[in-house]
């Protein structure tokens, strides 16, 4: 700031100052208008975990349930589902789930903590759509010809098994995630808690 | 410009003067008429080209009323109505079957915004073809740059409000895409979303951005691109300075008022707009499910995707190329790449004024490398667009790639092409 005879300096001094506290104050009052867009006290109490009975859940087929909104998969796995897992290790970005995608316990070759039944969020990786069930094996399925059943994502075209485990070269950067869950009994899983009645 | 106090204006005696008179000795009523329309000189050469400013703004202004009518009947509610169905989609059904003509205003909302990005992407290609962008013109440029971003959250933000299934899926695709971003991105997706899903809290703030603080902006954008128009003049089919040869009154030889000249042939532009406006909200308001989406019509549900989901077509050449990124490199994932070359694809307009090292601005005396890079960029742009309307097969997501690489070159080579190229010498005066 240049200090000539024609300005008092100490004037201006002062202006300066009670710009710049007015400045902060300005900039302070900014941030309860930007905290009114994260998420409300009811938003975040909304994630009440859900029951889902399994007990009438027949081998091969698979029921959504609604958590949290999203849809949360359930699949009843046939030993020959299984079996094609283990042989599409190599196809797979991280067969191994060494990604944080799954709690502890889903940690295993196929994601479950029962091996017949596989939970899963039904939300894929990459921007968030609902991928279509693709059951079917070999060129009958759509998808390619050696297919062995999962996933397809009709956004933009990832392919997951029937782990939920995303195929090597493709949008989706993750495996999809597992929700944390605990059998309640045989036939009852409660989606979003680890531990009974908790 | 300010005008003094001579230039005000003087009452001739009768009534409606005086009225006048004592107006413009409290408002510069008299020197805003003039500086821009009857005293505002604009070349005299304008083509067809020129017609989509205007139109641009007759659209604008219809969106906004349109758009009031709208607001008095919508609901921007995601809970469930007695029969089960979400509160907003069903507040359009009603305008739709119920509010007396409210299918009329609803189709001109809904056509209207295909249309406004038809006249934008015009105008934008006008700009091309003549450099309307380039010295002293960068400014006008830069907020028309800023306007057309403006537009696009304009148009996301109102396609969530009929909450149905690509709505819903468009949105959250869109507000996903932000999670990309390494460190803060998942965090601000959240507030964006301001819930873990989609939901009614994205709903109520997606109506109120949509409604009330981007059409301030949008407004506020227009104003300065018109100030910044008018303090520097406009450009023409030639792309020479009228300013240069000005007659011993100070007036551009070349130029002519604006109002009555452009004011009456602007309205001819409007008739002909509001004939093609009509026949598409009378005879074809879905324009071919590319105006309103077929699969919109089914209220949003947030446990099954649609099989086939694509943007409206304005957005779809961006977003064939953030499909067209498959492949990571730079430690950096497919994802994020994707998300920097679609944001990059629009950005990059921002620097066209100092990309061009052309001596001339105008196509007509530019040379065959600019005239070929634009008609390659112009079909990788439609190209793209068409892509991204179509699922994604291995052979389009290459032909997606390769028209993605002639879009970022023809800008980032074009200092080169632009200097080495062979141009004719532009006349002295504008031409027919």
């Amino acid at each position: 700031m240049s200090c000539d005879d024609k300005v008092d300096c100490g004037r201006r001094r002062l202006l300066v100052a009670t710009a710049t506290v007015g400045g902060v104050a300005g900039v302070a009052a900014a941030i309860p208008f930007v905290s009114t867009f994260a998420p409300s006290e009811r938003a975040k109490s909304a994630g009440a975990p859900v029951e889902a009975d399994i007990s009438k859940l027949a081998p091969g087929q698979m029921m959504t349930v609604e958590w949290r909104g999203k849809p949360v998969w359930i699949i009843h796995r046939t030993k020959e589902m299984l079996d094609s897992l283990t042989k599409l290790d190599d196809k797979m970005a991280d067969p191994m789930s060494s990604r944080p995608m799954q709690p502890g316990y889903a940690k295993n070759e196929f994601r479950s903590i029962k091996p017949e039944y596989m939970v899963a969020i039904g939300i894929c990786t990459h921007l968030g759509c609902s991928p279509t069930e693709k059951f079917k094996t070999g060129a009958e399925s759509g998808v390619t010809d050696d297919w062995q059943g999962g996933f397809f994502c009709p956004c933009h075209g990832s392919i997951f098994d029937l782990a939920g485990r995303v195929y090597k070269s493709m949008p989706a950067p993750d495996n999809l995630e597992i929700p944390p869950h605990v059998y309640l009994s045989d036939a009852k899983i409660l989606i979003g808690e680890d531990k009974k009645g908790a | 410009m300010g005008a003094a106090n001579a230039d005000k204006y003087k009452s001739d005696g009768t009534a409606a003067g005086g009225l006048l008179e004592w107006v413009d000795a409290r408002f510069p009523l008299l020197s805003l008429w003039n500086d821009h329309l009857a005293k505002y000189y604009a070349p005299k050469n304008f083509n067809f080209w020129y017609y989509f400013g205007s139109l641009a703004m007759l659209v604008l202004g219809l969106q906004i009323i349109t758009g009031i009518f709208l607001t008095m009947h919508y609901k921007p509610d995601a809970s469930l109505n007695a029969s089960g169905i979400p509160a907003a989609f069903a507040s359009v059904e009603y305008i739709m079957r119920d509010v007396p003509w409210g299918w009329l205003i609803r189709y001109m909302h809904s056509t209207g915004a295909s249309l406004f990005f038809i006249i934008i992407y015009l105008h934008m290609f006008r700009g091309m073809l003549y450099g309307s962008y380039r010295k002293p013109r960068e400014l006008i440029w830069i907020f028309g740059v800023l306007i057309f971003l403006m537009l696009m959250a304009e148009a996301f933000l109102g396609y969530l409000l009929p909450w149905g299934q690509l709505s819903y899926w468009g949105a959250q695709v869109i507000v996903n895409m932000f999670t990309a971003i390494p460190v803060i991105g998942p965090d601000f997706a959240l507030l964006l979303r301001g819930d873990y899903v989609v939901s009614d809290a994205t709903l109520n703030r997606f109506f109120a951005l949509h409604v009330v603080a981007i059409p301030l902006a949008l407004i506020g954008l227009v104003a300065a691109h018109i100030m910044a128009l008018h303090e520097v003049g406009s450009n023409n089919p030639d792309g020479i300075e009228i300013k240069k040869k000005k007659g011993p009154d100070g007036i551009p030889l070349d130029g002519i008022p604006f109002h009555p000249y452009y004011s009456v042939k602007d309205l001819v532009g409007v008739v002909v707009f509001l004939m093609v406006f009509a026949i598409v909200i009378f005879f074809m308001p879905e324009g071919g499910g590319y105006f309103l989406e077929y699969n919109n019509f089914f209220p949003a549900d947030p446990l099954v995707t649609p099989s086939h989901i694509a943007p409206l077509w304005y957005f779809s050449p961006y977003y064939s190329i953030l499909r067209a990124n498959t492949v990571n490199f730079f430690w950096i994932d497919a994802k994020l790449w994707g998300v920097i070359f679609m944001g990059l694809g629009v950005m990059i307009f921002f620097f066209l004024p100092w990309l061009d090292r052309s001596p001339v601005k105008s196509i007509r005396y530019r040379g065959p490398l600019f005239k070929g890079a634009l008609v390659i960029f112009v079909a990788s742009f439609l190209i793209l667009g068409v892509l991204g309307t179509l699922p994604a097969t291995p052979g389009l997501t290459m032909i997606a790639q390769i028209c993605s690489i002639l879009y970022f070159a023809f800008f980032l080579l074009m200092p080169i092409y632009t200097s080495l190229d062979k141009c004719q010498p532009e006349p002295e005066r504008v031409t027919g």
